[in-house]
């Protein structure tokens, strides 16, 4: 008889601690319900207290902590509460992300500020938080339960699309860092994803283009159930690779 | 030997004293550390993050400025975080020297701390009346939030700079249970990880609630260590059981990794995964059982850390490791330089007990 492969996958996060970044709207709240529904531990943070404690009011297993990743002096504090949480982590989600200029804006009319913002919220924010855990994720890695980072990317990555600069070019960077990362550290176990949701019915792209039409929009939960399959097969990947480097003598 | 004054984790014109098993002593930049690294060995480092664990505050019932170090707790369970054992200073900071500060008012068993969103009670004076048992009034949420935002990392006069929690976190940092930085570990960065793995030793870590390293009373002082709770994950116990059964070398990253493995070891220096707490104090009576080798800190004689250098060398060689790190002007505290000593006897002590094990 043929597995499913997505009960397959399901079997994979019971009980593995997930840490989610902006993690109270949109993609994130989306990717706290399914990694919940899956048996993850999940603690998620945000930058506003009322959104955190809706969400942890409607998910009492889940853990709020309010901090802004673009922000140095948040970080530690965050990365603290994460492990005092979760007693160590086995997968991060940088998800929060700024759009840059709101309404989107040519680069050549694009603050110096607003760019900043842009890059510290999607570059320097998930590279400090992806450093502060490090250490809990190659002490997983070292348990064998694998540990993976997934930097939440965009086409916009790739593409150059006009007036998405900030956004584009910050996701670009954040998209080249996974992928050396993750050249870096495949020998201690850590592995990084750098994944492009698709076009979404969020809070994000109403921002970006508000007179989108909604029925061609992805639903934030589909593009979830997505992400989190992506991160269940290079888990089951790694146990296997690992199963074959133990059974090699 | 003169204090790093500077909170700076691995300087470049950074010292290592290197001890061999023949006693043999060699001075290396500590940029060499992973050669001294063969296949076959197994270093281990204490992989707890550093609290914030520094609490200025007051004390209502006399009116005071107060500052709570938080210093000791019962286990590394995350959900039991509302007791702790504390030390209470008088008013002011780390700027001023321990020794220099004032005392804290007389407290008493049920008197209140607030500290700054944080309330605690005192529940018991514990036989010295600045070392009390507080629990905190909080869920263990908002404990956490309430030291990640309010409390600092605790800090010595001789550091100037205030330190940030990344200061006193290791590159390899996980759990926040430390009370003052694990930091031997200091030393060890990603790429040395990747080094050591290229040259067929292996990596692992255990995690142990390293305590405070001094309070400036020396009745205290003489107290230390405290108990301090650890816990060793599956992969290490059997990465030091593969090690031992390959006579490889058991190295351990600072004292605090030498405390767990060795409260820890059974017969035949045998590990098991799993928690304890670390009561055991080392020093020249101890016997190592698992531990081969250790990379430490430089330590001021009359410390407990220097203490338990004499589990490694003899009176004699305790002098002479002293007398050079004074010569050549070593750098102590926890930012300072580094010494890696060898412990000679071990491996056939330890074949001995597994011998003597078999046959029982």
């Amino acid at each position: 008889m043929l597995e499913n492969p997505t009960n397959h996958h399901r079997n994979h996060f019971r009980g593995l601690r997930a840490a989610i970044t902006g993690g109270t709207s949109g993609l994130g709240l989306a990717l706290v319900r399914e990694l919940l529904a899956r048996g993850a531990r999940v603690a998620f943070v945000a930058r506003g207290r009322d959104g955190v404690e809706r969400v942890e009011h409607g998910y009492p297993e889940s853990y709020g902590i309010v901090g802004d990743v673009s922000k140095k002096t948040d970080i530690h504090p965050i990365a603290m509460q994460v492990m005092g949480m979760l007693g160590g982590l086995d997968v991060l989600i940088n998800n929060a992300s700024d759009l840059g200029p709101v309404p989107l804006a040519m680069l050549a009319d694009t603050d110096c500020e607003e760019l900043e913002r842009a890059f510290a919220t999607n570059v320097l924010g998930p590279f400090r938080l992806t450093k502060a855990l490090l250490g809990a994720l190659g002490s997983s890695a070292r348990e064998g339960f694998g540990a993976v980072v997934l930097n939440i990317s965009s086409d916009a990555a790739i593409n150059a699309y006009p007036r998405w600069g900030a956004y584009g070019a910050s996701k670009a960077a954040l998209h080249h860092l996974s992928r050396i990362w993750n050249e870096e550290l495949a020998s201690q176990g850590i592995a990084f994803l750098s994944l492009d949701p698709g076009d979404m019915d969020t809070p994000t792209h109403a921002a970006a283009v508000p007179d989108a039409d909604l029925a061609s929009l992805k639903r934030p939960e589909i593009a979830a159930v997505e992400l989190v399959d992506a991160i269940g097969n290079l888990l089951s990947f790694m146990k296997s690779e690992r199963i074959a480097e133990e059974a090699t003598p | 030997m003169t204090a790093a004054h500077l909170p700076i984790q691995r300087p470049r014109q950074a010292k290592l004293l290197v001890i061999d098993e023949q006693e043999q002593f060699r001075h290396w930049p500590r940029s060499r550390l992973v050669d001294l690294f063969r296949s076959g060995d197994l270093v281990i480092a204490n992989d707890a993050a550093t609290l914030p664990a520094s609490l200025a505050g007051e004390h209502p019932r006399s009116g005071s400025l107060i500052e709570v170090r938080l210093a000791g707790r019962d286990s590394l369970d995350t959900n039991d975080i509302r007791h702790w054992t504390a030390v209470v200073f008088g008013a002011g900071d780390f700027r001023m020297r321990t020794e220099d500060r004032p005392p804290p008012p007389r407290v008493v068993t049920g008197d209140k701390f607030v500290l700054g969103p944080l309330h605690a009670t005192v529940e018991r004076i514990l036989g010295h009346p600045r070392l009390v048992r507080l629990v905190f009034e909080e869920s263990s949420r908002e404990i956490l939030e309430g030291l990640a935002r309010h409390g600092r990392p605790i800090q010595y006069s001789h550091v100037r700079p205030s330190l940030a929690l990344w200061d006193v976190w290791t590159p390899i940092a996980g759990p926040p249970v430390a009370f003052e930085a694990p930091s031997a570990g200091f030393a060890l960065n990603w790429h040395s990880l990747s080094s050591l793995k290229d040259r067929g030793a292996r990596f692992a870590t255990i995690t142990h609630a390293s305590g405070i390293s001094s309070t400036g009373d020396p009745q205290l002082d003489a107290r230390l260590p405290f108990d301090e709770p650890y816990y060793i994950p599956p992969s290490t116990a059997s990465a030091i059981r593969d090690t031992q059964m390959r006579n490889g070398r058991v190295i351990a990253i600072g004292t605090s990794v030498v405390r767990t493995l060795e409260a820890a070891a059974g017969v035949g220096g045998s590990v098991q995964a799993g928690q304890g707490v670390a009561i055991q104090r080392i020093g020249s009576g101890s016997r190592l059982r698992v531990v081969d080798a250790m990379l430490s800190g430089t330590h001021e004689p009359g410390t407990s850390h220097h203490e338990l250098l004499r589990a490694f060398l003899d009176d004699e060689g305790l002098a002479h490791l002293d007398g050079e790190l004074n010569l050549r002007d070593y750098r102590t505290h926890e930012f300072g330089d580094s010494v890696f000593v060898e412990h000679v006897q071990q491996p056939s002590v330890r074949q001995f007990e597994q011998n003597r094990s078999h046959l029982n």
